[in-house]
């Protein structure tokens, strides 16, 4: 390249805009002031009391519960609200609250959990209210304006129980509910017995939703109720959670025992026969609130990861400022660590898990955004032909096939395609519903195993760059924290098993499968367009892992047992992992595909574009080698690990040659002593047979699966130059003076 | 009820490393465009000063005349927006600290000019007495001398509007100490230092009301191509940062604060 016209390479940290395009939300000026609004706060006054050791206990403290004040008053409370309610952002705000995450837990994520437990405890009316419900509660939720003195309503979320019971398996609740009274053409008055187990937000909520069972007759099933402490009763917010991280946010073990209306029943309920039926059970109402909470909880981790870069590059950069032997000018003191490749290959890693974790956070929240009114078009629906429980579902089976159709012809060319078939299915909520659906049901737990999973795991690896300096209280960008907070977001709101579980159903589903295929189509096109992201490797590995899955679903083991099913998590749940790198990758390719084409016209990224798509695009190369190297490892066990390795039979100590005939033959055939050696099991003279564990397995009937596999090693072509180019780019980046936190 | 009128742009974000390079048009910062910026602090201070009058005198309206490269300026409205209620007029161009005072001005000048319907008789004419890029410390008298606006106070720290509607203006001297002017009625000029007020917080509420008003100003912004005029920069660069660490123990206080007072007067 002429010298006048340098390979572009990053100049400054990412900015504000060029996230915005990247992640999609350029066009929503709501979004980037609500950016602005949390930022402050979490720079700010969050900053400022984990600086000040605030999170040095469990108990929730005068400074903790300030915060609160301040989450009111910069929009965070009210966020998840409508206009109408008292809130600012219009239609769903999956993305909304995820970039609030994002933001509070660029610092910590306590604060971010604090603030989105109120959310996750209104959810359920948010979600499946009554009109009445929802009505009287959500405006309540808003923080009183200036002037009026009513009392904050805070809302907790009550499901988790002392062992054994929910936490081991949610399909069981200790909570009970019962009828205290009923009086003819009166509402029934339930008594509420529920004890709670790490109840985020319980030192100050006022209103709890918890899940109950039944353990009256008169009552049917399991329901989500709502409670209010100033209810005839136990309302006990018990004592606080021991817990070592999330110290930012309340957490108790609490009791309750309380007298309530029927009508508190979240989503209502119906008379049938003298028993009152839940309209929903409490397992209808946490699928439809933590499929779109969890995703908050995935990007926390990543931002975690992003916040990490800056702080560690500049600690790189000064180690040895102020020695004797770095002089200013000289590269041990302008670039200190930096000029040592491994730190730098180390923190590409970081930057690149961290893009990839965000990515695919970020999509899943779109994508959600485009799911909840699909969903709620669905529900009229279903409620105008009087469909529900089996029969919607039954329903929603009938429209698979179309669903099937229309992602086919969208893949068509538009020349010789159904165009009216097409525009048909398209305009087709239930089509589009269950489409979007499928998509959901695999990304939201890939999000929260992935992110958080993974993440940690190389959190700590942010941590071990700092040096001593990383498990001090003194630490810039407060890493250790933040580890040790990673390990929480792995856990709460469904652990990393759960989301296995979930993900080994869903990710079979056919309308998923459908699309993935269609997905390995599309980055071949853009490895064409834009090789250097590393989407031929990360097409090579989704057909992989693709192959190894359809595989798995109807081979069968050494001993004859199928592979894939229910309870072989050996088998699901690493494939589940897999798929879930491949998705995260995929996302960040796509996310830099987007900022190159959407970058293009905003001329206020000009400057900026070039080098920082460039520098992305590298670590998307180093992260699609990644998912790539996961998943060939992974396949490669799930497709030969369970087989009977073969045994030295007879036959089989037989088939093999002797030392002695194959040097024999060596005189008529010259080579053949060696080559056959390469080839075939040789037995030594003297010997029965070779000291190995048996003969080469016979691959002949595997040779796809091993054709794949190479092709995919081949594939990573390329990617230790982007590595290398990537941590070139970290030793010039311009970084800030100082870190913008504590402010 | 006033028509205040606040002249404020965009400067660096102060955390940021600033780097003087030798642009095409004159002096410039390296990444300038990528580095994130804020409102420029004296500005801000002038602003919020403005609408907590407007506030206290209902009817008056607040306009936030703004120079600086459109795209940034969208950028900062993003946070300034949710901190009071105001109108935006934005002009497209250069902000960088460098350009000439008097072209800035007149620029300026010339987008208040044509606001509809104005009264400059009851304008009140904001902005900061300074400025945090590369202040000239010029460019509000000279926007105030092309409005024919001769009523001009600089280093303002406060305002109070007497029963009579007279204003009372508190501006800086030296030795700590205020001078108090008494002026009869608008218009004039008033030239912000740092004022009373803290920084607002963010209201996202606030913010969506104002940017239906500001998307539409930064679309239609006009393009103010000023410039350096006849300056020519002989060279640029930052205040050094000097240091000089003594590390004594035990040594009383008195004796520090002697060495610090013989350390300052050089």
């Amino acid at each position: 390249m002429a010298a006048t016209d340098p390979t572009p390479t990053l100049q400054t940290l990412p900015s504000d805009q060029l996230r915005a395009l990247q992640w999609r939300f350029a066009e929503r000026f709501d979004l980037t002031m609500l950016i602005q609004a949390v930022r402050p706060v979490a720079r700010g006054p969050v900053a400022r009391l984990v600086a000040q050791g605030g999170r040095n206990t469990h108990d929730w403290t005068a400074e903790k519960n300030s915060l609160l004040a301040v989450y009111d008053e910069a929009g965070i409370t009210a966020a998840f609200l409508e206009p109408s309610q008292g809130g600012f952002i219009e239609g769903p705000k999956n993305l909304a609250l995820a970039l609030v995450a994002f933001e509070l837990s660029w610092v910590d994520a306590g604060a971010a959990t604090c603030s989105l437990a109120s959310n996750l405890g209104i959810a359920p009316i948010h979600e499946r209210g009554t009109p009445e419900q929802v009505a009287h509660y959500l405006p309540l939720v808003c923080p009183p304006a200036p002037g009026d003195t009513r009392e904050a309503t805070r809302v907790a979320f009550a499901l988790t129980e002392p062992i054994p019971f929910v936490g081991v398996e949610t399909g069981l609740l200790g909570g009970k509910m019962r009828v205290v009274e009923w009086q003819d053409g009166q509402e029934p008055v339930l008594n509420i017995d529920k004890r709670g187990r790490f109840i985020t937000n319980m030192d100050f909520a006022n209103v709890v939703t918890a899940a109950v069972d039944s353990a009256d007759p008169r009552i049917k099933g399991s329901c989500i109720v709502i409670l209010e402490k100033t209810d005839p009763g136990l309302w006990d917010s018990g004592v606080p959670t021991r817990k070592m991280v999330h110290q930012l946010s309340s957490t108790c073990d609490p009791v309750f025992n309380l007298n309530v209306p029927a009508s508190r029943i979240v989503g209502g309920y119906t008379v049938k026969d003298g028993v009152i039926i839940p309209n929903f059970t409490h397992s209808d109402v946490i699928e439809a609130v933590f499929r779109r909470t969890r995703v908050t909880v995935g990007l926390m981790t990543s931002a975690k990861l992003l916040s990490a870069v800056e702080p560690i590059i500049r600690y790189q950069r000064s180690r040895f400022r102020g020695g004797e032997t770095g002089t200013p000018g000289s590269p041990r003191y302008d670039l200190g660590l930096q000029t040592k490749q491994d730190v730098l290959h180390r923190l590409v890693d970081i930057w690149a898990t961290g893009e990839a974790g965000a990515a695919l956070g970020f999509a899943t929240a779109r994508l959600f955004d485009s799911l909840d009114p699909l969903d709620r078009q669905k529900d009229q629906l279903f409620a105008e032909q009087g469909l529900s429980g089996r029969s919607a579902l039954k329903a929603l089976a009938r429209i698979q096939e179309d669903a099937t159709d229309c992602i086919e012809l969208r893949r068509q060319p538009e020349a010789s395609r159904d165009n009216t078939r097409l525009t048909l299915l398209e305009s087709n909520p239930l089509v589009q519903y269950v489409i979007l659906d499928a998509q959901a049901n695999v990304l939201c737990p890939a999000c929260k195993l992935w992110n958080t999973g993974h993440g940690a795991t190389i959190m700590r690896e942010a941590v071990s760059l700092m040096g001593g300096y990383g498990i001090t209280e003194d630490c810039p960008g407060f890493l250790p924290h933040k580890w040790m907070d990673a390990q929480l977001e792995a856990t709460y709101e469904g652990p990393e098993a759960v989301q296995r579980r979930q993900l080994s159903v869903t990710m079979t589903n056919t309308l998923f499968i459908a699309q993935f295929e269609g997905w390995i189509k599309d980055l071949k096109v853009i490895a064409a367009e834009q090789p250097g992201t590393g989407a031929c490797a990360l097409g090579s590995a989704m057909a992989l892992w693709l192959w190894t899955t359809r595989y798995l679903q109807t081979a069968t083991d050494g001993n004859g047992s199928k592979l894939y099913q229910s309870n072989r998590q050996g088998i699901t749940f690493p494939l589940a992992d897999a798929l879930c790198w491949l998705l995260a990758s995929r996302q960040q390719i796509l996310d830099v595909v987007e900022l190159a084409q959407s970058g293009a016209a905003d001329p206020s990224v000009a400057e900026e574009l070039p080098g920082a798509v460039a520098f992305l695009s590298d670590l998307c190369h180093v992260q699609a080698a990644r998912a790539a190297g996961e998943t060939a490892r992974i396949c490669s066990e799930l497709v030969f690990g369970y087989n009977l390795h073969p045994e030295w039979t007879v036959q089989a100590c037989a088939a093999c040659y002797g030392s002695a005939d194959l040097d024999e033959l060596e005189g008529i055939m010259p080579g053949i002593a060696s080559g056959a050696r390469g080839v075939t099991d040789i037995t030594p003279a003297g010997q029965p047979h070779p000291s190995k564990a048996g003969p080469c397995p016979d691959t002949i009937r595997l040779q796809a699966f091993l054709r794949m596999r190479a092709k995919l090693d081949g594939c990573l072509y390329g990617f230790g130059l982007a590595k290398d180019r990537a941590a070139n780019a970290l030793t010039a980046v311009m970084i800030p003076e100082a870190l913008d936190y504590p402010q | 009820m006033y028509t205040i009128i606040v002249c404020g742009s965009l400067v660096p974000d102060p955390l940021q490393t600033l780097e003087p390079i030798a642009g095409p048009n004159g002096p410039a910062l390296k990444n300038e465009m990528m580095l994130p910026s804020s409102l420029d602090p004296w500005a801000g201070h002038a602003l919020y000063e403005a609408a907590n009058l407007a506030a206290k005198h209902p009817g008056s309206k607040v306009w936030l005349v703004s120079l600086g490269p459109k795209a940034k300026l969208q950028q900062v409205m993003m946070t300034v927006a949710q901190k009071v209620p105001f109108e935006l007029i934005a002009l497209d161009g250069p902000a960088g600290g460098f350009t000439d005072a008097a072209e800035t001005a007149a620029a300026l000048a010339e987008a208040i000019g044509a606001i509809p319907g104005l009264d400059l008789a009851n304008v009140l004419l904001f902005g900061g007495w300074e400025s945090a890029s590369r202040g000239a410390g010029a460019t509000m008298q000279l926007v105030g001398e092309r409005l024919g606006i001769t009523e001009q106070f600089q280093g303002v720290d406060s305002l109070t509007i007497g029963t009579d509607g007279s204003l009372r203006i508190l501006e800086r001297v030296e030795g700590g100490k205020h001078q108090v002017s008494v002026c009869s009625a608008p218009p004039a000029v008033l030239g912000w230092a740092t004022g009373n007020l803290p920084e607002p917080r963010n209201n996202p509420q606030v913010g969506m009301a104002n940017m239906r008003g500001i998307m539409p100003a930064l679309q239609k912004a006009k393009a103010a191509p000023v410039g350096t005029g006849d300056i020519t920069f002989a060279s640029v660069s930052l205040p050094k940062q000097t240091r000089a660490t003594q590390v004594i123990k035990d040594q009383p206080p008195e004796q520090i604060a002697a060495e610090l007072v013989a350390w300052i007067r050089g």
